[in-house]
C-alpha cells in the first residue's frame, strides 16, 4: 500500500465523535443511537467517495458552476415587497410585526 | 373515445382546442381517477381540486369568448412539492416544513398559471430531493403503479407515478442527480432534465444549486417538448438563468416522430453499460439500439473515462451544497419550531433542536456529510478534489460530443426494485443515480425514454446531448418512442395495471 493510500484510509475513518462534532457544527441534535448508526452508514460513504483521491488532479483546475456565466446587474427599480403579514402568517411567532425570536446573544 | 385521463397532454389540448372536451370536464375525470386510486399510489401530498376546477372554468369562458390560448391552456397539470405555489402548501416532503403556505409562486408556477393549466396538486416526493425511491418522504412511501411493492423512483417518485397511473398527465419535477429521469425509467413513463439553466429555479427549495434543475414528467415525448416550451426560458429573478432562446423542442420532437435518423452519431457510453447493469436492462439497451442504427443513425462506442468517479464527486459535492442550502431551515421565520428539552433556550439551541426533530434520516445523513466535507483539514481532499473530478466529467463529455451527436445509455441500472430493500443500505441506493449524475456534473440536459419490460417493469432508454442542444433529446427519443410504439402496437404506458 502506498503512502498516499495509507493516508486515505485514515482518513476515511469516521469516529462516533467526529459526527458528533459535525452535526453539533450543523446544529442538528441527535440521539446517541443516532449518531452510533451515523458514524458507521457514514464511514461505509466516506470510504468510497474518498476514491476521487485516487485520480491524479495535480493540474486539473476546480469546477464550481456547470456553464461559464458571468454575474450581471439589473436596474435597481424598487417594486412592492410581499405584504408583512403575509410573511410572518408563516412565522412560528411574531410580535408587533416582526419575527418573535429566541434569546440570540448570551447573558453576561 | 379512450378515457380523458388516457389520453396524451396534445391529443387532450386539440380536444380542448375543438370544443369536444371542456377543461371543466377534463380536470374533473382527473380529480375523480385521483380520488379512485391514489389510496393505493400517494402519489398527492395535496390535491387542490377548487382551485384546478375554478383556473378549468376561467380556461373555458375565455375560450368560449374567443381569446387565443396557450397551446397548453386547460390540460391538468401535477407540480412536485419542492415548487412553491402561492398559497398552497408546499413541504418538500419534509416535516420542516409541515403546514408551510408559501406567499409566493415559483416562475415556474406563475408560466404553467399564466397559460391557464389548472394544478391538480402537489405530489410526493424524498424530503428535499434526497433519494432515489421516494422512500425518504415524511409523509408516507408513494407505490409504482406497475406493482405496488415496488418503488418508483425517486426523488420525484409521486410526480412519475401520478402521470404513469393516469392521475395527471403532464408533472413537474426536478433533477439533481436524476430525480426526473430515474422515476421517469422505473415507471415507463417520459423525463427530461433540461440543459442546466434553461428553466428557472426561483421558488425552487434548492438542495444542490450547482446541480439542480427542474423539468417536465409525461407520458409522451412530444408532451415534455411542449411542456419543456412552456416553462423554459430566461427569468431575471435567477441569477443562473441562461439569457439565450434554445431551438425548437416541439418540432425537435415531431420531426423525430418521422423515424428518420440518417446520418445521426450516437456513442454508446463503455462506462455506462456492463457491470452493475441489470441483463433484461441491458437486453432492452441493445434492442433499442438497433431501433436507432434501422432508422439510420450511426452507432458508435464511446469512452468517458472519468464517468466512474463521477458519483463520488456527486455524494460529496452534492452534501456539500446542501449544508449549506439546507442552513436556512432554523425554526426562525417559517416552518418547524422546537424548544430543546433541557437547558437553556437560545437561537442557537433552538436551531439544533428543530432540526433534529424536522429532519428524517437521508437530510442529515447528508448535511452531516456535508459539512464534513467542507471542514477545516478536509476541505481540500473531499470537496476541492471533487470540483476537480468535476472538471474531468465535463471534458469527458466535451471529447465525446466532439464525435457524435448524442451519448446513450440505460437511465438506471436495474427495474424497480422493491419497497424497504435498500432503505438500510445509503450506497447501494446511491448506485441507482450512477448512470444519471455525470449530465447534472456537466450541466448538459438528458431525456428517459420507456423503452420495454423486463419481467413486467419498464425500463428507461437514456439520451445526453451537449448544453443548450436539448433539441437533439426531443429529435432521438420521439424518433425511439415512435418505431418502439410501431414494433409493439401500442404504447408502453398502455399496459399498466388498470389499478380500479
Amino acid at each position: 500500500m502506498s503512502a498516499g493510500a495509507t493516508t486515505l484510509a485514515r482518513m476515511s475513518t469516521l469516529s462516533r465523535d467526529e459526527v458528533a462534532r459535525v452535526a453539533a457544527l450543523a446544529r442538528i441534535d441527535l440521539s446517541d443511537a443516532e449518531v452510533d448508526r451515523l458514524a458507521g452508514e457514514l464511514d461505509v460513504i466516506v470510504e468510497s467517495i474518498a476514491r476521487v483521491n485516487t485520480l491524479d488532479l495535480a493540474d486539473v483546475p476546480a469546477t464550481s458552476h456547470p456553464l461559464p456565466m458571468t454575474n450581471v446587474f439589473r436596474d435597481d427599480v424598487p417594486t412592492p415587497p410581499l405584504p408583512v403579514a403575509a410573511v410572518l402568517a408563516a412565522a412560528p411567532a411574531s410580535e408587533d410585526g416582526k419575527f418573535a425570536v429566541p434569546q440570540i446573544l448570551g447573558e453576561e | 373515445m379512450p378515457s380523458i385521463t388516457r389520453l396524451s397532454a396534445d391529443a387532450l389540448a386539440q380536444k380542448l382546442r375543438s370544443g369536444e372536451v371542456t377543461s371543466v370536464e377534463a380536470t374533473q375525470c382527473h380529480l375523480d381517477r385521483i380520488a379512485d386510486v391514489d389510496g393505493k399510489i400517494n402519489a398527492f401530498l395535496q390535491v387542490s381540486a377548487d382551485d384546478a376546477l375554478a383556473t378549468a372554468r376561467d380556461i373555458d369562458a375565455r375560450r368560449a369568448a374567443g381569446e387565443t390560448l396557450h397551446p397548453l391552456a386547460g390540460v391538468p397539470i401535477a407540480v412536485k412539492d419542492v415548487v412553491v405555489t402561492k398559497d398552497l402548501e408546499t413541504t418538500a416532503g419534509s416535516k420542516i416544513l409541515e403546514g408551510w403556505i408559501p406567499p409566493y409562486d415559483a416562475t415556474i408556477v406563475e408560466r404553467i398559471k399564466v397559460a391557464g393549466l389548472p394544478i391538480l396538486g402537489k405530489t410526493n416526493m424524498d424530503e428535499f430531493a434526497m433519494g432515489s425511491s421516494t422512500e425518504h418522504s415524511a409523509y408516507g412511501n408513494t407505490h409504482n403503479p406497475w406493482d405496488l411493492d415496488r418503488i418508483p423512483g425517486g426523488s420525484g417518485g409521486g410526480s412519475a407515478a401520478a402521470v404513469a397511473a393516469f392521475e395527471a398527465p403532464l408533472a413537474i419535477g426536478t433533477d439533481t442527480g436524476g430525480s426526473i429521469r430515474q422515476p421517469g425509467a422505473v415507471t415507463g413513463t417520459v423525463g427530461v432534465k433540461p440543459t442546466y439553466g434553461s428553466v428557472s429555479r426561483y421558488g425552487l427549495i434548492a438542495m444542490a444549486s450547482s446541480l439542480d434543475q427542474a423539468g417536465p414528467v409525461t407520458r409522451t415525448v412530444l408532451d415534455s417538448a411542449l411542456l419543456h416550451e412552456l416553462i423554459g426560458g430566461h427569468d431575471p429573478r435567477d441569477s443562473t438563468s441562461i439569457p439565450d432562446a434554445l431551438p425548437s423542442l416541439v418540432d425537435a420532437a415531431r420531426q423525430g416522430a418521422t423515424m428518420d435518423l440518417t446520418g445521426l452519431r450516437v456513442g454508446v457510453v463503455t462506462e455506462l453499460h456492463g457491470d452493475g447493469y441489470q441483463a433484461g436492462v441491458l437486453a432492452r439497451f441493445d434492442e433499442s439500439l438497433d431501433l436507432l442504427r434501422a432508422m439510420g443513425a450511426q452507432i458508435t462506442e464511446v469512452s468517458c473515462p472519468h464517468f466512474p468517479y463521477a458519483l463520488d464527486a456527486y455524494y460529496l459535492i452534492m452534501p456539500a451544497e446542501a449544508s449549506s442550502n439546507l442552513a436556512k431551515f432554523d425554526g426562525m421565520r417559517y416552518g418547524l419550531r422546537v424548544e430543546p428539552t433541557s437547558g437553556p433556550v437560545t437561537a442557537e439551541t433552538v436551531m439544533a433542536a428543530t432540526r433534529g426533530i424536522g429532519f428524517g434520516d437521508e437530510v442529515k445523513r447528508r448535511i452531516i456529510l456535508g459539512t464534513y466535507a467542507l471542514s477545516a483539514g478536509y476541505y481540500d481532499a473531499y470537496y476541492g478534489s471533487a470540483q476537480k473530478v468535476r472538471t474531468l466529467i465535463q471534458r469527458d463529455f466535451a471529447d465525446a460530443f466532439a464525435q457524435v451527436d448524442v451519448l446513450v445509455s440505460p437511465t438506471a441500472p436495474t427495474t424497480a426494485f422493491k419497497l424497504n430493500e435498500k432503505l438500510d443500505d445509503p450506497l447501494a441506493m446511491y448506485l441507482n443515480d450512477v448512470a444519471t449524475i455525470p449530465a447534472n456534473l456537466a450541466g448538459t440536459p438528458g431525456i428517459s425514454v420507456p423503452n420495454g419490460l423486463v419481467d413486467g417493469l419498464p425500463s428507461g432508454f437514456q439520451i445526453l446531448a451537449p448544453a443548450k442542444a436539448d433539441d437533439r433529446l426531443y429529435r432521438v427519443g420521439a424518433a425511439l418512442e415512435a418505431a418502439l410504439e410501431k414494433q409493439w402496437g401500442h404504447p408502453l404506458i398502455a399496459d399498466v395495471p388498470e389499478l380500479v
